[in-house]
C-alpha cells in the first residue's frame, strides 16, 4: 500500500513541519489565513504518521513568507515545528522554532484587570515552562494557560 | 546581600535567605522602637494612594516617621492628577523627582510593577489589585517567627482562597520555609490551580478541608480571612458559608493550647471579639508587626540598614 503523502510542492512560500497534532488550524489562525485571506493554496494535513512525534501536522502556504512575531506565536503551540521558506521549488532557509524565555509585546494578558490593559506599555510574558506552555504575565504574575493563548489568535 | 535601591514588588522576587534578612532587620527595628530614631532624617518617602487604605497607609506613615522621615502623598486618586487623566507611568516619573522611595497601592494588577520601571527611585508595593501585597506577607510571617521561633510550621489558611490576595503569597512563602498547609474555604472560593501548582512544585505539602474543625485540630496557626458578601450570588448561600467558617470559642475549643490565630484585619464577623480575650489571639500583634517590618523595608532600601 502506497504510504506517503503525495501533496504538490509548492513555488513559493513557507511549509510549516512538524506542528504538534492538532494543532495546525491554530498555526492558520496565527498566520492569519481566514476565509477572507487572498487567494493563494494553502495545503493543511493534520495527523500525519511521523517516526518521530507518533503524529503531526504539516501546513503548506503558497506565496507568503512567515513574519518573526508568527514563527515566535506558532513556537507557543507546536515547539518542535520547523519553517520551510521555499523560493523557486527550493528550500532557501530553514528554521526550527524556539520559545524565547521572554516574550514581548506578542500577547495580550488574559487578565482584565491588568495594568497593561490600561497604561501605554508593552505586553511582556515570562516562559516558566515551555511544554505544554505557560506563561506567567511579568506585570500582574497571572498564569495564562494554552487555551487562553490559543483563544487570542 | 544588597538592598539599597531595590524595588519590593512581589514575594515572588526574594530568595529564602533575603526574606530572612528582612525578618531579621525587622526584629532590631521592633528592638529600637521606642527610640528616637534619624536614620532616614532629610529623606522623604511618597505614599500614593490610588484606592483607599487606612493599615497600610498609616502604617507606612509610621514606619516613615519613627525613622525620622517626611512623608507626602495622597489617599484617593480622585484628588490627584490621574482624575485629570493623567497615566500612572507619568504621576510616578513625576512623583520619583520629589520623594526618596514611593508606596504604591493600586486597583490594578500589575500597577506596581509597572509604577517600578517608571521611577528611578525604590518603589514598595502596598496592593496591586488581587495580585501581591508583600509587606502585609512580610508582616505576617514576622509574626510567625516572633511567636513560633520558625516558619517550617503546619498553618491552616482559612476563608476565601481564592480571591484574597494576601493568602496567595503568604502560601508562597510558608512553602519556601517548608510549611505544611492545610486549607480551608468554602466550595467555589478555593485555592486557584496555578498557586496550587506553584507551592507542589515548591515542595510544599498540601491538603485541602472543607470543616474548619479538623483544620484547627491539627494547627498551629490558624490564618483567617473575610469572605467576601459581593462573592456570592444568593445571600442566603453566604450567610451559611460565613456561619461555617466563624472562629468562636467552640471553635477553638478543639485547638492545640499554643495555636495562634492571625488576620490581616479588618474583620467583619470571621472571628468572634470573645476570641480576642483568649491566649490564641495574635491578630493585634500582628498588626503592630507591620511597623517594624515596614521600617526595615524602607530602611534597607535606602541604604540605612
Amino acid at each position: 500500500m502506497e504510504r506517503d503523502i503525495r501533496v504538490r510542492k509548492i513555488k513559493d512560500g513557507t511549509v510549516i513541519d512538524h506542528i504538534t497534532a492538532g494543532q495546525a488550524l491554530n498555526v492558520l489562525k496565527i498566520i492569519g489565513i481566514t476565509r477572507e485571506f487572498p487567494k493563494t493554496t494553502v495545503t493543511v494535513a493534520i495527523n500525519v504518521p511521523s517516526r518521530k512525534a507518533g503524529l503531526k501536522d504539516i501546513v503548506k502556504v503558497e506565496g507568503k513568507e512567515l513574519r518573526s512575531e508568527e514563527v515566535d506565536k506558532i513556537a507557543l503551540i507546536a515547539p518542535k515545528a520547523t519553517i520551510n521558506i521555499i523560493r523557486d521549488y527550493r528550500v532557501v532557509e530553514k528554521k526550527k522554532v524556539s520559545i524565547p524565555p521572554k516574550l514581548e509585546g506578542v500577547l495580550k494578558c488574559a487578565n482584565p484587570n491588568c495594568i497593561t490593559h490600561f497604561e501605554p506599555v508593552k505586553t511582556k510574558f515570562i516562559v516558566e515552562r515551555k511544554e505544554p506552555i505557560k506563561l506567567r504575565c511579568h506585570y500582574c504574575e497571572r498564569v495564562m494557560s494554552e487555551a487562553e493563548i490559543v483563544r487570542q489568535f | 546581600m544588597e538592598f539599597e535601591g531595590r524595588d519590593i514588588i512581589s514575594i515572588r522576587d526574594f530568595s529564602l535567605e533575603e526574606i530572612e534578612h528582612i525578618l531579621e532587620s525587622a526584629a532590631r527595628m521592633e528592638a529600637r522602637m521606642g527610640e528616637r530614631l534619624d536614620l532616614l532624617q532629610g529623606r522623604i518617602l511618597a505614599c500614593l494612594f490610588f484606592e483607599p487604605s487606612t493599615r497600610t497607609r498609616l502604617s507606612f506613615e509610621t514606619a516613615m516617621k519613627r525613622l525620622g522621615g517626611e512623608v507626602i502623598g495622597f489617599s484617593k486618586a480622585g484628588a490627584a492628577s490621574v482624575a485629570k487623566g493623567e497615566n500612572l507611568t507619568d504621576t510616578v516619573k513625576t512623583v520619583a523627582n520629589y520623594a526618596d522611595v514611593i508606596v504604591v497601592r493600586h486597583p490594578r494588577e500589575g500597577a506596581a510593577r509597572l509604577a517600578a520601571e517608571a521611577s528611578d527611585v525604590p518603589v514598595i508595593n502596598a496592593g496591586d489589585g488581587s495580585n501581591q501585597h508583600p509587606t502585609q506577607t512580610l508582616l505576617d510571617l514576622y509574626t510567625i517567627k516572633k511567636e513560633k521561633g520558625r516558619l517550617d510550621v503546619c498553618a491552616a489558611i482559612v476563608g476565601d482562597l481564592k480571591y484574597g490576595r494576601t493568602v496567595h503569597s503568604l502560601a508562597h512563602a510558608l512553602a519556601m520555609f517548608g510549611a505544611s498547609l492545610i486549607l480551608v474555604s468554602p466550595s467555589g472560593l478555593e485555592m486557584p490551580p496555578e498557586v496550587l501548582l506553584d507551592l507542589k512544585e515548591l515542595g510544599a505539602e498540601v491538603t485541602a478541608h472543607n470543616s474548619l474543625e479538623d483544620a484547627v485540630r491539627e494547627a498551629e496557626v490558624l490564618y483567617v480571612t473575610r469572605i467576601q458578601k459581593e462573592r456570592f450570588p444568593d445571600p442566603e448561600e453566604y450567610e451559611k458559608v460565613k456561619g461555617a467558617y466563624k472562629i468562636t470559642l467552640d471553635t477553638l475549643a478543639l485547638a492545640r493550647e499554643d495555636l495562634i490565630v492571625m488576620h490581616p484585619l479588618p474583620r467583619v464577623d470571621e472571628i468572634s471579639p470573645e476570641v480576642d480575650f483568649t491566649g490564641h489571639a495574635r491578630y493585634f500583634q500582628q498588626v503592630r508587626n507591620g511597623i517594624p517590618v515596614r521600617m526595615a523595608l524602607l530602611a534597607l532600601v535606602l541604604g540605612v540598614e
